[in-house]
């Protein structure tokens, strides 16, 4: 039996694209890693990758393992769905979440826990990976927990 | 060679004739989005008197699907000479359509243009529902996985930042919607005519996306929308007073696209760099617009929006944003004065720049008492963005 995920199965699966620029990030994040794109050449922080540094114009960043930690940037409770898998699961929470440790570059995910929990803005979270088995493309993806650590 | 002495729109270009189909509940239309395309050119048409052999032009915005060769050949036509997208696939488009098709009539590329969107939802699947797609790529993986699929979830966090950082309260996005309705009370042609919204309604309907209510979100519909421009030496012709384009701009600032939330100023609406570039193309400050259509695909980025265009500090928003100052004829600042994309019809914010026409020619369901400069605002929150003044033979001066 699998481990709960914190939506159901059946939304869309994330993949790298055919150019390759996310695939460190994917691979990271199914060995239990958070890399982010860090500028050997200034030392800028970047999320989502991109081919360039968008601040010294250096080409292929580093992906560099990161702690994940930050705080809740803003958020938001879903009720409404918009996709057939979500029809009868109820609201659920999206964070967006400032990387301590990676220059204050955002990502988004779930806050786990109760979707009804008050979520305050500035709180401190901690990252939570989540594997999703997959037949043919298994992913994790990267979620968030109260608390400064887990 | 030396610069021509001023690059602008201003007073060159006037509005000739403005046309829509029915607006229709999503998936309701008889017609296909292609054959509303051609009743909305047509009638654009008719109202500006102009026979449409003469259109040498097309302009559209918003991943347009009503192809503007197919509808040269279609309508026959003598010569296409401007055909040209906008970039971005969301309604932010919808005056940068205007100004392209201007940008073409003063550069002599055309004479005659079209600027128009066409949109049948029931024919081509609704924006607000996610389908048929097992793996995504791109931008869309960092947040399809967690359930951020459709427009709501995309915009509502930063909606919720922006409330954060100025203290904006629920009741601010409450009296956008409310104003919406009210005018569409008065329109026929709005899909929620004769169905009225109070405040107690609104806090009762069901969240959508928190902080947006069922009412905050736009409506899903079918229609076409279309207008013909003209040079302004053209234009003395037509049967209508001519509405001038007073100004158009278009774009974002620093970064705004970066992608997955990661914009430096992410409770903005995309509009602080571009508002400035509108008035001074223009010549008009935000005193002087008395009317204004603002794209709402939510409520919540209207505020931002209105705010970025100068008629308040957003910490003022709570103040300014009440029913009695948004309302025709006498409100501070009448605003979606057809009832706009929540409560006319939803035509990726086309009809908001038709309201804005009727405003000048005074021919709107509920005219605001100062209409000689009419503001339109495609919409916020996204890149690029866009927005248009129209003006009277007086606002030119």
């Amino acid at each position: 039996m699998d481990a709960p995920t914190y939506l159901p199965a059946g939304l869309p699966a994330p993949a790298v694209e055919p150019d390759g620029l996310s695939a460190p990030y994917w691979a990271g994040l199914r060995e239990g890693v958070l890399r982010v794109q860090h500028c050997r050449g200034c030392g800028q922080w970047q999320f989502a990758p991109e081919w360039l540094c968008h601040r010294c114009h250096a080409f292929d960043l580093d992906w560099e393992d990161v702690m994940p930690r930050g705080q809740i940037y803003s958020w938001e409770r879903v009720w409404h769905a918009s996709h057939a898998a979500l029809q009868v699961h109820g609201p659920y929470l999206v964070v967006l979440v400032e990387l301590a440790h990676a220059g204050g570059v955002r990502m988004v995910g779930n806050l786990l826990g109760d979707p009804h929990q008050p979520v305050r803005i500035g709180a401190a979270v901690h990252g939570v990976f989540e594997p999703h088995p997959h037949p043919t493309h298994p992913y994790t993806l990267l979620q968030w927990q109260t608390g400064p650590s887990g | 060679m030396t610069e021509p002495a001023q690059r602008t729109l201003r007073g060159r270009v006037a509005v000739a004739g403005v046309g829509e189909t029915r607006y229709y509940r999503h998936g309701r239309s008889p017609d296909a989005e292609f054959k509303l395309a051609l009743r909305a050119v047509l009638a654009a048409c008719a109202d500006a008197g102009i026979d449409p052999r003469e259109i040498d032009g097309f302009a559209s915005y918003g991943e347009e699907r009503s192809d503007a060769s197919r509808l040269a050949a279609a309508l026959g036509i003598r010569q296409l000479r401007s055909a040209t997208m906008q970039w971005g696939g969301g309604g932010g488009g919808c005056c940068a359509a205007v100004a392209n098709a201007a940008a073409a009539i003063v550069a002599g590329l055309a004479d005659c243009v079209v600027v128009f969107r066409s949109l049948a939802q029931g024919q081509h699947g609704r924006f607000g529902q996610v389908a048929g797609i097992e793996s995504i790529s791109g931008e869309k993986a960092y947040l399809m996985p967690y359930g951020v699929l459709a427009p709501p979830q995309r915009f509502a966090m930063q909606v919720r930042r922006f409330m954060h950082e100025h203290g904006v309260r629920q009741e601010a996005l409450r009296a956008i919607a409310l104003a919406s309705y009210h005018h569409a009370q008065s329109n026929p042609r709005a899909v929620m005519h004769g169905r009225p919204l109070d405040a107690a309604a609104y806090d009762a309907s069901r969240w959508i996306t928190e902080p947006f209510h069922l009412y905050d979100c736009c409506m899903e519909n079918d229609g076409a929308a279309a207008i013909v421009l003209v040079s302004a030496a053209r234009a003395r012709d037509i049967a209508h007073p001519p509405v001038y384009v007073l100004g158009a701009a278009c774009g974002s600032g620093y970064r705004t696209g970066a992608p997955v939330h990661n914009a430096p100023r992410y409770a903005g609406a995309s509009y602080e760099q571009v508002a400035p570039q509108l008035y001074r193309m223009a010549g008009v400050s935000p005193a002087d617009v008395g009317v204004v259509q603002s794209y709402e695909n939510f409520t919540g980025g209207v505020a931002m929006a209105l705010a970025e265009h100068g008629f308040y500090a957003p910490d003022q928003a709570n103040e300014f944003l009440t029913v009695e100052n948004l309302i025709a004829p006498h409100g501070r600042l009448p605003l979606n004065t057809s009832g706009g994309n929540l409560a006319e019809g939803y035509v990726h914010g086309f009809e908001l720049v038709l309201e804005a026409v009727r405003q000048v020619r005074g021919t709107a369901s509920c005219l605001a008492q100062r209409r000689d400069v009419a503001l339109v605002i495609a919409a916020p929150l996204v890149t690029p963005v866009s927005d248009l003044l129209l003006g009277s033979q007086a606002a030119l001066g």
